[in-house]
């Protein structure tokens, strides 16, 4: 008889499970994988070195498109290391409305998570249901940047600009008009912050519908309980953080124990897991939806009691008005500067980490005292979780790599930067 | 900077003596630097003892320190000819390729303690070896594998001891060290569809370099500690 030997399989980089661009060489055994060895950098545009070649403000944009479901929690990596360096805070009310809009960003990420994740081992409904939510999160980014995805919203000192008084609304269009058309537009006749109440009074219903699909249902659990199991010891040492540590049921959340902003205010609860598989962080997950609903909750009560400014009033960092700017001389001089140079920021260090959904988001920036950054180092939670692969996978059949390419939520534009 | 920093500060200087020096921080965090040399044996302690139980290796940075507060255009004086004409075309001189100085490259681990709720820098510049090589951390924390490959990758920082050291994020077959900075950033080829030949090929890169913004340093009273605070004039 022929002697069986292992083979190597080519796993993507354009499999539709792969998420994006991973090429994983599986040494198999069968259908049992003994070794992975993820290939990345296939999308690999060298944001970093990018960065040092611009002013500090001209990459805002460049961090919405590192990972890119929660592009407003990698500005504000960003933006809080350099105001870390220059020694500004922004004001109260902008600090709310980036709590909100780091919220707001990870139910859209935990819902593309959740409806890619679902997709990826048999749930087709779970794609669809999750994307109607997200046109609704995202018509919020919309209304407030003028963006559906790339915001650049986030800025030193503040955010772009206040929330809008009027949340835009549906035209009539040979496809939608009459009673269809008010049916829409019914949550759209107030202010952004009235649509965005009227979310969070619908979503934990919506939440309860994922769960009724998934959570009891027998095939989900078999793709899913004590697949990619991690001790909460080899989660510390491989790196892990958000909810693929708290999966593992380390309570740890940047949030709470590292609060930024003014998230020692909210008042929330961090979900963790047991057994560290797939299903406990799907689980992890799904409360946390519930939990960031809870704080956007809070966010938009206080920012409906207390409006002010959304930006520092210091003109050598923020650009004055449209208005002092054609009025005034010396707006006019810090305007130009500012377009044309940028602001100097201190020499020094810093690293700035952020409770992005995915996890630990950081941004290591060091400054020479110069207009550019020296050098940014982006520290992204996919990166490490990745590299967790062939130990999360060994011993493993084919199929189940896909639940955890699933739960580990990859997304290759933070990986490869 | 905090009490619950000092701490850490105090314990560490305790501990670890003069095998560590401290440098100051603008915005409260601990930067220790220490010879390549004692990596090793100081992130074994920092890990295991109870004093310390770092158990989580955030990041692994490499870091090229040519050109480290280098202007681009120098304006001491009114110039007439504007940047786009004063301007040199050449962002960063290359360095001759055998010798570097000894603190050109720095290996930057960023640590975390669950326990303790702790942050801390540690940095080591790798000398004059050419490659630059430092001792690898991958048995002391198993994240730092794929960190210390894209060092590798990125810098051509070498990690001694690491088992697996190939490159992570550029292309299969790439030459060079992109994030150095004598390494320009249109990068030295370029890929294009050859009809002739019917296939993709590289070629050298047909765009020239070239620096929209200047870097430019200026002196800003505002960030002197003595002066922060004191009304203007």
């Amino acid at each position: 008889m022929a002697e069986i030997q292992n083979f190597t399989l080519n796993f993507g980089p354009q499999h539709p499970a792969a998420h994006g661009v991973l090429r994983l060489v599986l040494e198999m055994d069968g259908e049992t994988i003994q070794k992975a060895d993820p290939h990345i950098g296939l999308l690999h545009r060298a944001t970093e070195k990018l960065a040092e070649s611009k002013p500090y403000n001209q990459s805002i944009g460049y961090m919405d498109r590192l990972d890119y479901v929660s592009m407003m929690c990698n500005e504000h990596g960003y933006v809080l290391a350099i105001e870390k360096l220059l020694g500004v805070k922004p004001p109260l009310r902008a600090q709310y409305i980036r709590v909100m809009f780091d919220e707001i960003t990870r139910i859209l990420n935990h819902l593309m998570w959740l409806g890619a994740h679902g997709l990826d081992i048999g749930a087709m409904t779970m794609f669809l249901y999750c994307f109607r939510e997200r046109e609704d999160l995202m018509d919020c980014y919309e209304a407030v940047s003028g963006t559906r995805m790339h915001a650049t919203y986030y800025r030193p000192g503040g955010v772009y600009r206040d929330l809008p008084d009027q949340m835009p609304r549906y035209e009539a269009s040979r496809w939608h008009d009459g009673a269809d058309l008010k049916r829409m537009n019914a949550a759209r006749e107030g202010s952004m912050l009235d649509f965005i109440e009227d979310f969070t009074n619908r979503f934990p219903a919506r939440v309860d519908e994922y769960e009724t699909l998934l959570t009891d249902n027998r095939i989900w659990k078999q793709r899913t309980v004590n697949i990619g199991v991690v001790s909460p010891e080899r989660a510390q040492q491989l790196g892990f953080t958000g909810p693929m540590l708290r999966g593992s049921g380390i309570a740890w959340d940047l949030r709470k124990k590292q609060p930024y902003e003014v998230y020692a205010e909210m008042d929330f609860d961090i979900p963790i897991g047991v057994n560290g598989d797939c299903y406990d962080r799907y689980l992890v997950r799904i409360e946390e939806l519930r939990q960031s609903n809870r704080i956007i909750r809070q966010c938009v009560k206080w920012l409906r009691e207390n409006p002010g400014p959304v930006m520092l009033d210091d003109y050598k960092l923020v650009p004055p008005s449209r208005e002092q700017m054609k009025g005034n001389m010396e707006s006019l001089i810090h305007h130009f500067k500012l377009f044309t140079e940028g602001y100097t920021v201190p020499a020094g260090e810093s690293y700035a980490a952020v409770e992005a959904p995915k996890g630990e988001f950081g941004i290591y920036m060091i400054s020479d005292g110069a207009n550019k950054p020296f050098r940014v180092k982006i520290r992204a939670p996919g990166f490490a979780h990745l590299a967790a692969m062939s130990e999360m996978v060994e011993g493993h059949m084919l199929a189940d790599v896909v639940a955890v390419i699933g739960t580990q939520d990859v997304v290759f534009g933070e990986i490869d930067r | 900077m905090s009490k619950r920093t000092e701490k850490l500060a105090t314990a560490m200087a305790d501990r670890f003596g003069e095998r560590i020096t401290r440098v100051s921080s603008r915005c409260g965090e601990l930067t220790f630097e220490l010879a390549p040399a004692d990596i090793r044996e100081v992130c074994t302690a920092l890990r295991d003892e109870p004093a310390f139980r770092f158990g989580m290796l955030i990041d692994v940075c490499g870091v090229d320190y040519l050109g480290f507060g280098r202007q681009e255009w120098e304006t001491e004086d009114a110039t007439a000819t504007g940047f786009s004409r004063a301007a040199g075309r050449d962002v960063i001189l290359p360095e001759p390729q055998d010798s570097f100085p000894p603190k050109r490259f720095a290996v930057v681990y960023h640590l975390l303690s669950l326990e303790h709720n702790w942050r801390l820098r540690l940095r080591a510049f790798t000398g004059e070896a050419n490659p630059p090589i430092v001792p690898s951390v991958t048995e002391i924390w198993s994240a730092a594998d794929w960190f210390e490959r894209e060092a590798f990758d990125l810098f051509g920082i070498l990690f001694e001891g690491h088992p697996d050291l190939r490159r992570l994020l550029t292309d299969y077959g790439f030459i060079g060290h992109p994030f150095r900075k004598d390494f320009p950033l249109s990068g030295n080829v370029e890929v294009r569809y050859d009809p002739e030949r019917a296939r993709v090929i590289y070629q050298p890169v047909s765009i020239e370099p070239r620096t929209l913004v200047p870097r430019v340093i200026r002196d800003d009273n505002r960030w002197e500690p003595d002066l922060k605070g004191r009304p203007d004039g």
